[in-house]
């Protein structure tokens, strides 16, 4: 094999180098965006300091205001259809932003909310998708406690899209973050994957497939209060929403220096995910989950923290999938059902369908 | 789950590598011609569980790798037309042409839709009569069907508003073009078993003969594929070369008379243009004469457009598994999976993507 090869260069291709303007990839949770926020946002807004709470690149940030330890986090929703088997934009929106700050070992506590609305969007249908979002907020113990409105000429909008931005408290004591990742950490997660990625692009213009395949939209906040609760150390968490178990693999391998290793014949992939994805040409690591955590805990803990993890409902399905380990820092690596290996890569952007 | 779980069965895997670890005396280089079995095999490790001196070259059979830079290019002025609605497969949005890719033109204001199935550009077509929807007609055998339906279905539909963008390649000239390459070095193939489900495998015969190598028709679970690189090494390790069908659930010896008779009808056979690898007479499917008013290149005249591939691209010698990916001067420096030079770094189970992915892991874990 040839000696010429830079393998500094591998990593860090010049940024923002390939697109000189938006596309859609750059909102698809892989290397794109990462550049944007790695490239862009974060030098910008830290002007280069290390150690601000926006470099730590976790789902939510970590700050401190008078004595309490609070995480923050914002997230934005434009989903498409706006209502989809198992949900809608409204539970999706609230249960998206609970479930980052409980990535951040936080207790949720409230929500803002702002909507964007196209001129001509029924009312009967933004009441359905409200009371949605007031069902979900009561139901991860959250309240709602300020918003915005605004609307948009018709054909300027998509009919609606949604922010929402929370506030969390950080019990004295967590540390979790995707940067706390230890060799030897057990990787956990809470059940079946790609579940909502593929309901959401089961009832997509163009696709018809007959599943019955339901979104997994859950507040996730339980999940986690029970295993801090009970003493578990939880090293990191991620709920692994675009870019699917891949990219939040890749983000705590790189934020923690660690490589991962994962069994991929543990992997729960439900039969009908696996059947749509082998349709269309997807790897269910790749797809989006709304309802799962990913949690790194420490080896003597692990099966304890899977036996809490299935005596709630939202983690009955929870497994162990692999470990972090010294070795090949920073890159995923998947043992085949066979025996082989493979590369987990991080995608350029979201997946597209395979011809063949 | 019927027809996936037991045709990945890590028992079954096991016993086939212990066959084909007791059938091989000596090294041999084995092509697989189809993209969908490349990525079987990267995607389970399948090469790395092969005997050592057992070589599998990933060979021409991607459709979006293949696919010339001219036509990519010609692709790309017609979907920045503002009057098209511009209809592909997923995986051909981001195939860089010269200096753009359809996602840049869709970012631009572009109509550029991912649909599923070709007919879906025929449905938009009738939906949108004030519009002109285009379908990017790519791929082997394999697609041609369907993709041939298009032009009858808009046909019936008197639809004036759809048209085909044709790229469409063939196998068997392939494999002819491979085994005439005065540096050959495949001495066995599997052959693409959906492409025959298409078209049977009469085509194959002569190649047999005429080369002496053994052609296997192979599916693209990982035990298929196993199946199919066990076959073709025990016909090398007897000195047989013959044709063999190691995926008879899809595959008939006829293949699929309607399926040929419809792409019969709207296709005929022209030169082709293979991206890093060149010219190859009578290598593609182009729409007939008799469906010219369907030919999206006609139709916004961009046959002008004319395009050369990048100098420093040696994808057409790794294509033939006369140099190994990291034996290129670009790879890894000028050409990368996100500003690939070439054909076979594009998508994920390219050889030069593959190659990649793999020294990543090297060099991490050195």
């Amino acid at each position: 094999m040839s000696e010429h090869l830079d393998l500094e260069n591998w990593t860090c291709p010049v940024p923002l180098r390939d697109y000189p303007s938006i596309v859609l990839g750059h909102g698809g949770g892989g290397r794109l965006s990462g550049d944007l926020i790695r490239h862009l946002f974060v030098p910008a807004f830290t002007g280069g300091a290390d150690g601000t709470p926006l470099a730590q690149l976790g789902d939510g940030a970590l700050v401190e205001a008078g004595g309490a330890r609070l995480a923050m986090s914002t997230d934005t929703f434009v989903v498409r259809p706006r209502f989809f088997p198992g949900g809608n934009i409204g539970d999706l929106a609230v249960n998206g932003t609970v479930n980052d700050l409980a990535m951040c070992g936080a207790t949720p506590l409230y929500l803002t909310v702002g909507f964007v609305l196209e001129e001509g969007l029924p009312l009967a249908e933004l009441g359905l998708i409200v009371d949605t979002m007031a069902a979900a907020a009561r139901m991860a113990g959250v309240q709602i406690v300020t918003g915005d409105t605004k609307v948009v000429d018709a054909g300027h909008g998509d009919g609606l899209y949604v922010t929402t931005a929370g506030v969390g408290l950080v019990p004295d004591g967590v540390r979790v973050g995707p940067d706390q990742v230890r060799p030897g950490d057990v990787v956990l997660v809470s059940g079946p994957i790609g579940l909502h990625g593929i309901a959401v692009m089961s009832v997509r213009e163009g696709l018809e497939f007959g599943a019955d395949i339901v979104s997994d939209t859950a507040p996730l906040g339980g999940l986690v209060a029970a295993l801090l609760g009970a003493g578990i150390r939880v090293h990191a968490l991620r709920d692994p929403t675009r870019g699917g178990l891949a990219a939040t693999l890749h983000e705590i391998a790189g934020s923690s220096q660690v490589g991962v290793e994962i069994a991929e014949s543990a992997l729960p992939v439900p039969p009908e995910v696996r059947a749509a994805c082998g349709f269309l040409g997807l790897d269910p690591m790749y797809v989006a989950n709304e309802g799962k955590l990913v949690a790194f805990v420490a080896p003597e803990d692990a099966a304890r923290a899977l036996d809490i993890l299935r005596a709630n409902p939202l983690g009955a399905g929870a497994v162990a999938i692999g470990t972090a380990v010294a070795d090949h820092p920073e890159v995923v690596v998947a043992r085949t059902p066979i025996g082989g290996t493979r590369v987990v890569d991080l995608p350029l952007a979201e997946q597209l369908p395979r011809i063949c | 789950m019927k027809y996936l779980d037991e045709f990945a069965d890590p028992v079954v895997a096991r016993r086939l590598l212990n066959d084909i670890a007791a059938t091989v005396t000596r090294p041999w280089a084995l092509m697989e011609v189809c993209g969908g079995q490349t990525h079987t095999i990267i995607r389970n490790g399948i090469d790395q569980l092969l005997p050592d001196g057992v070589e599998m070259i990933h060979g021409p059979g991607c459709p979006v790798c293949v696919t010339p830079l001219e036509t990519i290019d010609r692709a790309l002025a017609i979907a920045a037309r503002p009057e098209v609605i511009f209809c592909s497969f997923g995986d051909m949005l981001r195939v860089p042409g010269s200096s753009d890719d359809l996602f840049r033109v869709k970012s631009r204001g572009g109509d550029v839709r991912v649909v599923y199935s070709p007919l879906d550009a025929v449905r938009i077509a009738q939906a949108n009569p004030g519009k002109q929807v285009v379908f990017f007609g790519i791929g082997f055998e394999t697609t041609a069907p369907a993709n041939a339906m298009t032009v009858l279905l808009a046909d019936r539909l008197g639809l004036a508003n759809f048209s085909l963008l044709v790229s469409h390649v063939l196998v068997p000239p392939a494999i002819t073009a491979i085994m005439d390459s005065p540096t050959r070095r495949v001495q066995g193939f599997l052959a693409a078993g959906h492409v025959c489900t298409v078209m049977g495998m009469s085509e194959y015969q002569p190649l047999v003969e005429r080369y002496q190598v053994p052609i296997v028709v192979t599916g693209f679970e990982p035990l298929d594929v196993l199946e199919g690189i066990r076959r073709v090494l025990v016909q090398l390790e007897q000195g047989r070369a013959e044709l063999d069908n190691a995926y008879p659930r899809a595959v008939s010896r006829e293949g699929n008379p309607e399926a040929r008779k419809v792409v019969a009808d709207v296709f005929t056979v022209t030169d082709r243009n293979w991206r890093g690898i060149g010219a190859i007479p009578n290598s593609g499917w182009r729409l007939a004469d008799r469906w010219a008013g369907y030919d999206a290149e006609q139709r916004f005249d961009v046959t002008g457009i004319v395009t050369a591939e990048s100098e420093h691209c040696r994808s057409g010698e790794v294509l033939q598994g006369l140099i190994k990916p990291v034996q290129c001067e670009a790879f890894g420096v000028e050409c990368t999976p996100r500003n690939p030079l070439g054909a076979p770094m594009v998508s994920s189970e390219g050889a030069c993507a593959a190659y990649y992915q793999f020294r990543r892991l090297q060099a991490a874990a050195s």
